[in-house]
């Protein structure tokens, strides 16, 4: 079921892949499967979405995971963990070996890598660190320090702790009810990590209540990070517009961007946290909307930027710094007193989330769907991964 | 022989019958990556407005059996945009266009119209007067058929000639037949059906509405029966009118069944976002079909259940006659 006439080298492929192993790793399940094509794409970030249920399926949304892992064996092995806790994902779970399964990926934009040896804190929620540890290999192949800081309810919950306790120069682990590590929330412990890491860029993966704090701590700290987003999905591939969340691009002006392609990385100061689940009254497009930029000259070639629904990230990043060894969000090579710069600005404009802003009441936590039920904080589970674990 | 896939779109001749459904291709653009989009007949585009619109909060979608809600709201980047950018690159790739519009006036739709008309390389447009997810229902033309008339009528007048204008129709409605005599009596020149009927999700955990809009348009297998009946009511009624058949097509022995029932077209929705390669596959297999039944050419099955019915009916009456005399 490859497609053959895919518009580009490294744009994604959709696979039939052979299951070669499903296996319980303490609260979750990982699952590896034979996908080339994916495996030689994949960058640490990237996610796969996986069509459930078997053929008639009555399941018909693919399911999204972020990859956590891939290898050279058997042409290129992809492996991704979840938690099964909805119909599709205990389908999933039931899958054994030589079955098939429909994989599309690798999909979204991967973490942007420093291009200077620098510290970096690696911080995840729940399974949200399952992409953390491909990151951290990589980070490490550039020299970089990698220090985690992974949190989760219970300790068989806290996906990778000896893993990140084997690899990572220090790994801080938090549990709620103290079974692992210390007792609390990664943001408990966050400054002081920061503080004895002394940290230049986080990179975070977990429920959007965590990356949220974790983001106003960083901007406390004034140290850039990297956010993998979860939101509710239907494709993964940016035709379906159902993951859209607020997104500050580099020109100031909020648009409702898909996190599947566009993200699902994203700078964390660049999200507008308090307005996901709402569109925000001066976001592109919004009711009463007017195109502020009818200015002198204007041609409808002076809006680049100004279509998030194809296309390209729509200035949710420094322009061309997709490109992997640019230190964009990680704001590190050359450009960084300037990004930086841009950062403090839009602060003082207060236009980047914090203050003036109607906040979404009573909604907390309730970003999608899946996850409506725990709320809080730091839930530990993510019961989706970007999308309907469900 | 391999059989004949070819059907007509007004004055364009498309290779093959399988289309996307507006909404669920965007533009064309991401589903190149998996397809090549102009070996399917048409790419219909999500529908275009004239400004760009940032559609509704999420959540925006809540799967449900064989099925799927959806209340995006139209979110897209408006006529400009699509017109600079998206329109340009579907023809680059030898795609074959037909564009969605939406608005929320009869004048917005004209204006639309208008702009398409001035653009090359439009295959046709499709009128979509029935999309749910819009803040007052009295805002969906398709469901009145002096509404739609107004609106279909306000867009054959501005479009250019040798451009097909499509209704999109709404299955909410309890004459479709009616409102679809309306739409070609304001000189729609064919009609699309169906678009999503209007639905809505409770979680029972939280005890809340899933999606932010509250309601949401139900799409995917759950509603191909009422696609199938809409297009054989319409058929039955306007046997010349071209219709372009959509609702829960998953395979090409359900886009067998919407010709069959009278589509002379057939657009993939839902499908694709659970197969991003579908209309590629559904389209190998409706070729299967017609080879496994010994058929040349797709259009000898446009509607033919109709016919076969007719025939059975005939036996039928043939029968009764006999026993009649006997």
């Amino acid at each position: 079921m490859s497609s053959n006439e895919t518009d580009s080298e490294s744009g994604p492929v959709q696979v039939r892949g052979t299951v070669l192993t499903v296996r319980r790793v303490d609260a979750y399940h990982a699952i590896t499967i034979v996908a080339p094509g994916i495996a030689a794409r994949f960058r640490p970030g990237q996610f796969v979405a996986v069509a459930v249920g078997g053929p008639d399926t009555s399941m018909l949304l693919r399911r999204a995971f972020s990859i956590h892992d891939v290898r050279p064996d058997h042409g290129g092995t992809v492996e991704f963990v979840f938690a099964a806790n909805g119909r599709g994902t205990r389908w999933l779970a039931e899958c054994r070996a030589r079955d098939t399964l429909d994989l599309a990926g690798p999909l979204g934009r991967p973490f942007p890598v420093p291009r200077d040896p620098v510290s970096c804190l690696l911080v995840g929620g729940g399974y949200g660190s399952a992409p953390l540890f491909a990151l951290a290999d990589r980070l490490r192949e550039r020299r970089c320090t990698v220090d985690f800081l992974l949190g989760a309810a219970s300790g068989d919950r806290v996906f990778g702790a000896l893993t990140a306790r084997r690899t990572g120069r220090s790994a801080t682990i938090t549990t709620q009810d103290g079974s692992l590590g210390v007792r609390g929330i990664v943001t408990d412990m966050l400054g002081q990590v920061i503080h004895e890491a002394r940290t230049d860029v986080i990179y975070a993966c977990g429920p959007m209540p965590m990356l949220r704090q974790v983001t106003a701590l960083a901007r406390r700290y004034d140290i850039p990070v990297q956010v993998a987003v979860e939101e509710a999905m239907a494709c993964g591939v940016g035709v379906c517009m159902t993951c859209v969340l607020p997104v500050v691009g580099t020109d100031g002006i909020t648009r409702m961007v898909r996190s599947c392609v566009d993200g699902p990385v994203f700078r964390g100061e660049q999200v507008r946290w308090d307005d996901i689940g709402t569109i925000p009254f001066d976001a592109f497009g919004a009711p009463g909307w007017e195109p502020r930029t009818r200015r002198a000259g204007r041609g409808a070639a002076d809006e680049p930027d100004e279509a998030p629904a194809a296309g390209a990230a729509p200035g949710t990043h420094v322009p061309g710094a997709q490109a992997e060894g640019r230190a964009l969000g990680a704001g590190l090579d050359a450009r960084e007193p300037a990004a930086r710069a841009v950062d403090r600005g839009r602060r003082g404009a207060g236009s980047a989330g914090d203050n003036g802003r109607p906040r979404r009441g009573g909604r907390e936590g309730q970003a999608s769907p899946g996850r409506a039920a725990d709320g809080g904080q730091a839930r530990p589970d993510p019961a989706r991964r970007h999308g309907h674990g469900a | 022989m391999a059989p004949d896939l070819r059907t007509r779109l007004g004055l364009v001749e498309l290779p093959n019958p399988i289309l996307t459904a507006s909404g669920c291709a965007s533009s064309g653009r991401e589903l190149s990556q998996f397809i090549d989009v102009s070996k399917i007949g048409a790419i219909v585009t999500k529908s275009i407005m004239l400004a760009p619109r940032a559609g509704r909060p999420t959540p925006r979608m809540a799967e449900t059996s064989s099925g799927m809600l959806n209340s995006i709201g139209l979110q897209g980047p408006g006529i400009d945009a699509f017109l600079q950018r998206d329109l340009p690159w579907l023809l680059s790739r030898g795609a074959r266009a037909v564009v969605s519009i939406a608005g929320s006036t009869v004048d917005e739709y004209a204006e639309l119209a208008t702009r398409l008309s001035d653009a090359a390389g439009v295959t046709a447009i499709e009128v979509n007067i029935s999309c749910p997810n819009v803040e007052h229902r009295g805002q969906v033309f398709a469901c009145d058929p002096v509404a739609a008339s107004a609106v279909i009528e306000a867009v054959r007048a501005r479009t250019r000639h040798d451009i097909p204008v499509f209704a999109k129709l709404s299955p909410d409605v309890t004459d479709i037949v009616a409102i679809a005599r309306a739409c070609v009596s304001a000189g729609a020149d064919g009609l699309s059906l169906i678009n999503t009927l209007l639905g809505m999700a409770i979680d029972i955990d939280t005890m809340r509405p899933v999606l932010a809009g509250l309601t949401g348009g139900l799409s995917g297998p759950a509603i191909r029966p009422v696609a199938v009946r809409c297009i054989w009511q319409v058929r039955e009624a306007l046997p010349d009118v071209p219709i372009i058949g959509m609702g829960g097509v998953m395979t090409g022995r359900d886009a067998l069944e919407l010709i069959l029932a009278g589509a002379s077209m057939v657009s993939v929705g839902t499908a694709i976002f659970h197969d991003p390669s579908a209309c590629v596959r559904i389209m190998r297999e409706l070729d299967e079909e017609l080879a496994r039944r010994g058929v040349g050419r797709l259009t000898e099955l446009v509607g033919l259940a109709h016919e076969m019915r007719a025939a059975a009916r005939g036996r039928l009456a043939g029968s009764l006659e006999i026993r009649r005399r006997s």
